[in-house]
């Protein structure tokens, strides 16, 4: 019996539909604005407060998600206990969340007249029209991006060489440090780039909890709603500029990631 | 580069304004026939209801901003009907080829909305108090536009310390009232209808007659309408019909006369 010939040609059919279908949009982008526009863009009244804004609040939430998600990662993926598969369900439901329900439920937790709303304000914490709203926002919708995929790097290690680390006397905490940490960072990468690019590209949950004031909590993703409506060219060229800062990091930790993947396999050998 | 630009409008329609939208599937009627209505936010409860009533065709109403429509008809969405919380939209695309010489139906106020309990704001003046959190829509969106007419007329210091007090720019009116509504804001101009259709939520200051500025709304076929025909049938039922009762229910005011 002959083997399926027509199923390669079938996957790579699929895969050049996907190929394009995800970079047709992206390329248009580029395709109607010039580079000389798109430098001009960023002189429009709020385009670069927009973009330095995203990637304040970016930086902050990512810096929140990596410092409490890394030991919460570390805690499922090497703990098996009662209600873990209710608390990794848990952890990830903001994957699924429409942002706008995102927006709502951050407002009906947190907001003014949310549950916890009077102990918020009671602690002189402002987040609604703020900078810290929109990290607040940020951090909901990204961190399962992260958690996530840490978890599965830390699972990912073989047991026996954290016990062999506790074996020879070094802390629990030690052994998370200077073992599990250094072995799980390439799945640590991906996953902070991941939740980094959702953090940029976050709309719907930061109008919502957070509002939209240019240099406050107007992110580039506001700026460019905002001036769809009035001025398409300065839109494009604002996302063209969003596309490029986020590949760009994306490509720089794909370049420190892969280094690390190659560290990591030699040291597997 | 032109199909670009449609295609990525599409995708923009798809993912960005997804808050906005809210399609009401209307008529049972059997008829395959659809209209696609293109309603500036502020029609949103007026329209919705009245659309299932109409004959002919399933009526898809599409909301957002005004100008966040007339923006997808410029990249090539194509709605059957248009209509916008301004006169001037309508106007601008008319005299762009884009849309059918368009016709006022209805009219609105612009007032202050406040929650309807504890409210910290009484009055325009105290608008101007510090600490006092207000919200307004974006000068892009019509009700934004009229927000700062209003404010405009204002003596300069005044102006000054009401602008200061804003703390978000929304890009249509439901979110400010949304604001509002949960607590967020103390205060916020939207149009009278909205304050109405909040219910019990929030109460509406009126503004001194002399800035309320003139809000009427205009609405035409767009040029290229799949149904022209039941178009034109939809915008004759603006002004006669169940859904000029149902913008009269909603607090709209007659279309100027003349």
């Amino acid at each position: 019996m002959t083997s399926s010939g027509w199923f390669p040609p079938a996957l790579a059919a699929a895969l050049a539909l996907t190929l394009t279908f995800l970079t047709l949009p992206v390329l248009a982008l580029f395709v109607d604005s010039p580079p000389g526009d798109l430098i001009a863009s960023l002189g429009e009244e709020g385009a670069l407060e927009a973009l330095w804004l995203s990637l304040r609040t970016t930086a902050a939430a990512l810096l929140i998600i990596v410092v409490v998600g890394t030991p919460a990662a570390y805690l499922l993926a090497t703990r098996r206990f009662r209600g873990r598969a209710l608390v990794i369900t848990l952890v990830e439901l903001p994957l699924v969340l429409p942002p706008a329900v995102a927006g709502i439920a951050l407002l009906a937790a947190v907001g003014p007249s949310g549950i916890l709303g009077g102990l918020v304000a009671d602690a002189g914490i402002e987040l609604v029209f703020q900078t810290a709203g929109v990290v607040v926002a940020l951090t909901f919708v990204a961190s399962p991006f992260y958690v996530r995929q840490a978890q599965a790097a830390f699972q990912a290690i073989d047991p026996r060489w954290l016990e062999a680390s506790r074996t020879l006397g070094v802390s629990e905490a030690r052994t998370f440090a200077r073992v599990a940490i250094p072995t799980a960072a390439p799945g640590l990468l991906t996953g902070g780039a991941l939740a980094l690019g959702r953090a940029l590209g976050e709309f719907g949950a930061t109008l919502m909890f957070a509002g939209s004031l240019s240099g406050v909590t107007q992110t580039a993703p506001l700026a460019i709603y905002e001036h769809f409506a009035t001025d398409f060219d300065a839109a494009l060229a604002l996302s063209a500029v969003l596309v490029a800062v986020s590949a760009g990091i994306l490509l720089a930790v794909k370049l420190v990631g892969g280094w690390d993947a190659v560290g990591d396999a030699r040291a597997r050998g | 580069m032109r199909r670009a630009a449609i295609l990525l409008a599409g995708l923009a329609l798809l993912a960005g304004c997804g808050d906005d939208e809210n399609e009401a599937p209307a008529n049972e009627g059997g008829s395959d026939a659809e209209l696609i209505v293109s309603a500036a936010a502020s029609l949103t409860d007026a329209l919705t209801g009245c659309s299932k009533d109409f004959e002919g065709a399933t009526v898809r109403l599409s909301f957002a901003g005004s100008d966040e429509l007339a923006a997808q008809i410029r990249q090539g969405v194509k709605p059957d009907v248009y209509a916008a919380a301004n006169t001037t939209l309508p106007d601008e695309l008319n005299a762009e080829g884009l849309l059918q010489e368009p016709v006022e139906f209805v009219t609105n106020e612009v007032v202050i909305a406040v929650p309807a309990q504890d409210a910290k704001v009484a009055s325009l003046d105290d608008l101007a108090q510090p600490g006092i959190k207000l919200v307004i829509g974006a000068e892009s969106v019509p009700v934004g536009a009229y927000t700062r007419e209003v404010l405009g007329q204002l003596p300069a210091a005044q102006e000054e310390a009401i602008l200061a007090n804003v703390r978000s720019e929304e890009p249509d009116v439901k979110g400010v009232v949304g604001k509002i509504a949960q607590g967020a804001a103390d205060a916020g101009f939207v149009y009278n209808t909205d304050v109405t259709a909040a219910g019990d939520d929030l109460k509406a200051i009126e503004l001194p007659e002399d800035l309320q500025p003139t809000v009427t709304y205009g609405a035409g076929v767009v040029e290229g309408a799949k149904q022209p025909d039941l178009a034109q049938q939809y915008l004759d039922g603006l002004t006669d019909g169940p859904c000029a009762d149902a913008l009269q229910a909603a607090g709209f005011g007659p279309p100027p006369s003349g």
